[in-house]
């Protein structure tokens, strides 16, 4: 009776915490080190660098991959080139089988390759588990159904495939950049080289052995690993025909110089800094969640983040009190623990440069907010971050930061909304909350960005092309306009 | 206290309630129900569910004999183990009231009635304010009326919200929980609506279903509930309680929405006073929850007893 009184008092005044609910590990089983999948094996690499992959969450090594050299880049893109004739050639309902199948281990492996993706990036498990796998598996699924209708997709034209496209993925989300950039070109008949970012790529070595499970053909898809350089080595290989990348600005723009002149396709998906637009009235509790979402899901690494918030005069400050609020509710933490809402950041030079940004936003004058939050002492971390009394010139309201930064300002009429938003170098994405549906079209006609949100953020499905304006790029992925940079249209 | 609102501003006020969105709305609870509560948590959990029942019963076929049963069992729900508290409150209908408040009388669990002609409220005013006299009169600490819901549709607010008071009037002390019955609502807009509606009327508790109609209680539904309950506390300071209702038969359920409500409303509802759940048979399988988590295997539901 007395130990069961003791238990109730504790009950009663203990708080409702959650308790840890990690997500397993030992069923991944990650290797030392990784060579390069090269003809449809792992090889030894020419080159003897490597170097370490880091886990951001812990900064505990989880594995070793190769810096991959010339002669290593040049084995690949030969691979890829034999390959290219006979699955070019081979009966399109054959390839579709292929995708159909890598759709399908995707599936049967994805507790495994969430984990992978969590420990190698730092993202929640729960974003992992619930977006990136399922959405690269539905890629692969979306592509396969185009590989034998290629010639209705393009009505009285012949499609033909291109040749090798090499591709450079980011660290953001490395399986679902993957399977946006392999899944159209082996539909139209193309064999890639695919280098992944140098910081997250245990989950394309994971992809590497799904394509030896599938028994796709040897030389098909080709993984290389390494930092710019090896990068820069895939696109500028003379064989190489077609050239996709997702990353910084920066980065895109040296690559279309290079490229100038090269007679080779290319498209770019870079940078942007979205305009999330909330008008008075808009749901608000729903607008809170996109907001929320917009700019701190997977830790704001995001090219098409809401990082900043547009928000209608009149409703800013009740707005404004319970985005505060709900930002406190947000759990930073062990990202394999189911709870998390934010995890690490992904790496040591990206919090640099948030923590730089950030710094310069206070220095300009912007009124910083973060909810109080125990950061972990190892790992890379950054706190939810918001910065009102934030001006149009301000950097934070002008630069891609690429984390978990929103920067709040305001406007009073619609065409100051407009305005304001279509006022960046970038264009990718914009999101619109209003319960008025002629609004919602008014705005997604002046919006200048691939893709504008109503009523919701960050939705993303294969079968919907993704892209960019100005100096977020060109080019679209996902969807029938997917397929159009893999095809030759005669 | 209800705050008197001028007659002909009630429905455009009404109108001017902020609207939800209900893909943002059923997204935002179906996130929430996968949060993970394990261990101590999870006791943690179920120890407040239990605290926070309203252990129900309202069948035409309850007799004195089924409230004597359910009473003894909401007081101890495990015989022979004084670390399971008791719960809340014992549900019935009001002629059961004066047998539940027998057998409860010193056990601190309280007695609360269904009224206002439950679950349809299709009768006439004068009766729906004396059968809630004549429950209070019998013992009833807590009254669960209904709102006219044919009222709200037709767009009668003033109707609705002229019962409300009346019939918080009658309740004198006795708490007033607000049927909104939202299975019949048809839209989150009308629920918000018919939340802030009861509120400001002087509902203490805003309570979703009465178990007749469904759909009952869904998360997403208390989540826009809860919404409505953060801003009206956040413009008027009043805190208001909220009872999901209906369909809430499983320990993992009952989590989901303590989980709703604690990242809703804050850890200051997670107390008997502002948070219960209506349910007749969810008690048995948070029994046998605790008893798994204790000693890590389920027991046969022969350990636990019916009423």
């Amino acid at each position: 009776m007395a130990i069961a009184k003791r238990h109730r008092t504790e009950l009663a005044t203990q708080k409702f915490e959650y308790a840890p609910a990690p997500e397993s590990t030992d069923f991944v089983k990650i290797e030392p080190h990784y060579g390069l999948f090269i003809g449809g094996k792992m090889t030894a690499a020419h080159s003897k660098k490597r170097f370490a992959t880091i886990n951001p969450a812990t900064e505990a090594k989880l594995s070793e991959v190769v810096e991959a050299d010339e002669v290593d880049v040049d084995r690949a893109v030969k691979a890829a080139d034999r390959a290219f004739d006979s699955w070019s050639r081979l009966d399109p309902s054959r390839r579709a089988r292929y995708l159909f199948r890598i759709s399908r281990i995707l599936q049967e492996r994805a507790r495994e390759l969430a984990v992978v993706e969590t420990m190698d990036g730092g993202k929640p498990i729960k974003e992992s588990r619930d977006v990136d796998v399922p959405l690269s598996a539905a890629h692969f699924f979306y592509y396969a159904g185009w590989a034998d209708k290629l010639e209705w997709a393009f009505p009285n034209r012949k499609p033909r495939p291109i040749g090798v496209a090499g591709q450079v993925i980011p660290w953001n989300f490395p399986l679902l950049m993957l399977a946006w950039k392999i899944a159209p070109a082996l539909a139209a008949g193309n064999t890639v080289v695919l280098k992944p970012a140098e910081t997250t790529p245990l989950s394309a070595m994971l992809f590497a052995d799904i394509c030896q499970q599938a028994e796709l053909p040897p030389g098909v898809v080709n993984i290389v690993t390494g930092a710019g350089k090896t990068g820069s080595l895939v696109v500028s290989h003379p064989a190489v025909q077609k050239v996709a990348f997702t990353g910084s600005t920066e980065v895109g723009k040296l690559i279309q110089r290079s490229l100038a002149g090269s007679g080779k396709r290319l498209t770019l998906e870079l940078g942007g800094k979205a305009a999330n637009i909330v008008f008075e009235d808009a749901p608000m509790d729903a607008a809170i969640e996109g907001i929320v979402n917009g700019i701190y899901f997977n830790q704001g690494h995001v090219c098409c983040a809401g990082s900043r918030l547009l928000v209608q005069e009149s409703i800013a400050e009740p707005l404004l009190e319970k985005l505060k609020l709900r930002l406190g509710t947000l759990r930073l933490g062990d990202p394999l623990d189911k709870n998390t809402d934010i995890g690490a950041i992904n790496s040591k030079a990206q919090l640099d440069k948030i923590t730089g940004l950030v710094e310069s936003g206070v220095e300009e004058g912007a009124e910083l907010f973060q909810p109080e939050c125990k950061l972990p002492e190892r790992g890379f971390w950054f706190p939810p971050t918001l910065f009102t009394n934030v001006s149009q010139s301000y950097r934070i309201a002008r630069e891609e930061i690429f984390g978990p930064v929103l920067s709040v300002l305001t406007f009073r009429t619609p065409a100051e909304a407009v305005e304001k938003a279509n006022n960046t170098p970038y264009g990718l994405s914009a999101g619109v909350w209003t319960d008025k549906g002629s609004r919602i079209l008014w705005m997604a006609e002046r919006m200048r960005a691939g893709v504008v949100w109503a009523n919701t953020f960050n939705r993303f499905d294969p079968t919907s092309p993704f892209g960019g304006y100005k100096e977020s790029g060109y080019g679209r992925e996902g969807g029938l306009h997917g397929l159009l940079p893999y095809v030759e249209l005669n | 206290m209800a705050t008197a609102l001028s007659l002909s501003h009630l429905g455009s006020l009404m109108r001017g309630v902020r609207s939800v969105d209900q893909v943002g709305a059923e997204e935002r609870a179906a996130s929430l129900a996968k949060r993970s509560i394990k261990k101590s948590s999870k006791l943690w959990a179920l120890d407040l569910a239990i605290r926070c029942m309203d252990l129900t019963t309202l069948e035409g076929s309850d007799t004195p004999g089924k409230i004597t049963a359910l009473c003894a069992k909401g007081i101890r729900p495990q015989p022979g183990d004084a670390s399971i508290p008791s719960v809340a409150a014992i549900c019935c209908y009001p002629a059961q009231v004066a047998d539940a408040k027998a057998h409860l009388r010193g056990s601190g669990v309280r007695v609360a009635s269904v009224a206002t002609a439950f679950p349809s409220g299709q009768s006439f005013m004068s009766i729906k304010v004396a059968e809630v006299g004549e429950a209070v009169a019998a013992g009833a600490d807590e009254v669960d009326m209904v709102i006219d819901r044919g009222a709200f549709l037709s767009g009668d607010y003033q109707k609705v919200y002229d019962e409300i008071v009346e019939i918080k009037e009658a309740c004198g002390d006795a708490h007033l929980k607000v049927i909104l019955e939202t299975g019949e609502l048809g839209t989150y807009d009308s629920v918000r609506r018919a939340s802030i509606l009861a509120m400001a009327a002087g509902a203490d508790f805003i309570k979703t279903s009465t178990g007749k109609i469904q759909p009952a209680a869904t998360l997403p539904v208390s989540l826009v509930m809860m919404e409505a309950i953060r801003d009206f506390v956040r413009e008027t300071g009043r805190p208001v309680g909220f009872k999901p209702a209906g369909g809430i038969r499983t320990s993992k359920q009952a989590i989901a929405y303590l989980v709703v409500l604690y990242e809703t409303l804050g850890p200051d509802w997670m107390t008997p006073e502002r948070f219960r759940l209506g349910a007749s048979s969810l008690l048995n399988d948070v029994l046998m929850q605790i008893e798994k988590e204790r000693t890590g295997a389920y027991q046969s539901g022969d350990y636990f007893t019916i009423d």
